[in-house]
């Protein structure tokens, strides 16, 4: 019983590690990376990777089958494809 | 035992392996994620279309909200070990982990608190600034997040306090957790966007 409850605890403590370990990689490039070109696509990345890491393991969509995949997944695509056009608007008034 | 299974011998009504109320709280948390998508690209947007904008690091606390990034995150962490416990049938270890995640969550909007007084003092406020406007619309709808869900772990440990979920029947604690962990997924994107870009 006791193992069996350590083992299920496994890999809920290593994706702890490393949600804390990108998040320290996080503040680190925000305060060195200031005037770089490639701060804002990696701390978007960085981010990505931290909220797929809970919605995957902590969410347990890893284990979970298509539908409710694809119930989360679609708000996403969605919200890129509804933030296109006024992207675009404001890079058309540069 | 396979959740179908025991869904099966519960008489849940089921489809495609997910129970009607787990399929329905996704469908929720969907509609929550649109909601914060709205917000989140209406800042990028204004933000991006501003010709200035305030130096983050210099008008608000990174450090100290980094620090309350981290508290969620362990609140996350805490959240998934109850439904981990109620899963091996240990209740002990339910209800400790509950109350730990009520509790850290509560920290922070303590913290979030702070963050908004100590701005307030210096004059950043709604009304005079895109900065601000967004700022306080952006943490203000995330801190109502995190107060519901600190509500609902009140109700849900108090639940578990009187024996209420069983290693058979804990769907509750299960959609608890996925509306914690929903709050902690927009805190991530939020503590980036707002802080750190």
């Amino acid at each position: 019983m006791s193992t069996h409850s350590t083992q299920a605890q496994r890999p809920y403590m290593r994706v702890f590690a490393f949600l804390v370990l990108l998040t320290v990689v996080e503040v680190a490039v925000a305060f060195v990376l200031t005037a770089s070109a490639a701060k804002v696509p990696l701390l978007i990345a960085l981010a990505i990777a931290k909220a797929a890491l809970v919605a995957m393991y902590y969410m347990h969509l890893r284990f979970e089958g298509r539908v409710l995949r694809a119930i989360a997944v679609f708000p996403f695509i969605l919200s890129i494809l509804v933030a296109l056009p006024p992207a675009f608007d404001v890079l058309a008034r540069r | 035992m396979t959740h179908t299974a025991i869904a099966e011998q519960h008489a849940t009504p089921t489809w495609e392996g997910i129970t009607t109320l787990k399929f329905a709280w996704w469908l929720f948390l969907a509609s929550e994620v649109m909601f914060f998508a709205g917000l989140i690209a209406a800042y990028i947007v204004l933000r991006a279309g501003s010709p200035t904008w305030p130096i983050v690091q210099e008008e608000l606390s990174v450090g100290l909200v980094a620090v309350n990034t981290f508290i969620l995150i362990v609140s996350s962490v805490t959240m998934v070990q109850a439904y981990a416990g109620i899963e091996t049938g240990d209740q002990a270890k339910l209800r400790n982990m509950l109350l730990a995640t009520a509790g850290l969550g509560a920290v922070f909007l303590g913290i979030q608190a702070f963050e908004w007084s100590e701005l307030l003092r210096e004059g950043t406020t709604a009304q005079d600034s895109l900065f601000g406007a967004t700022f306080y619309t952006l943490t203000g709808f995330h801190g109502l997040h995190v107060s519901g869900g600190v509500v609902g772990l009140i109700f849900v440990s108090l639940k578990a306090l009187r024996g209420g979920y069983t290693q058979a029947a804990h769907d509750g604690v299960e959609l608890m957790g996925l509306y914690w962990h929903f709050v902690d997924v927009v805190w991530i994107i939020l503590f980036t966007i707002i802080y750190l870009i």
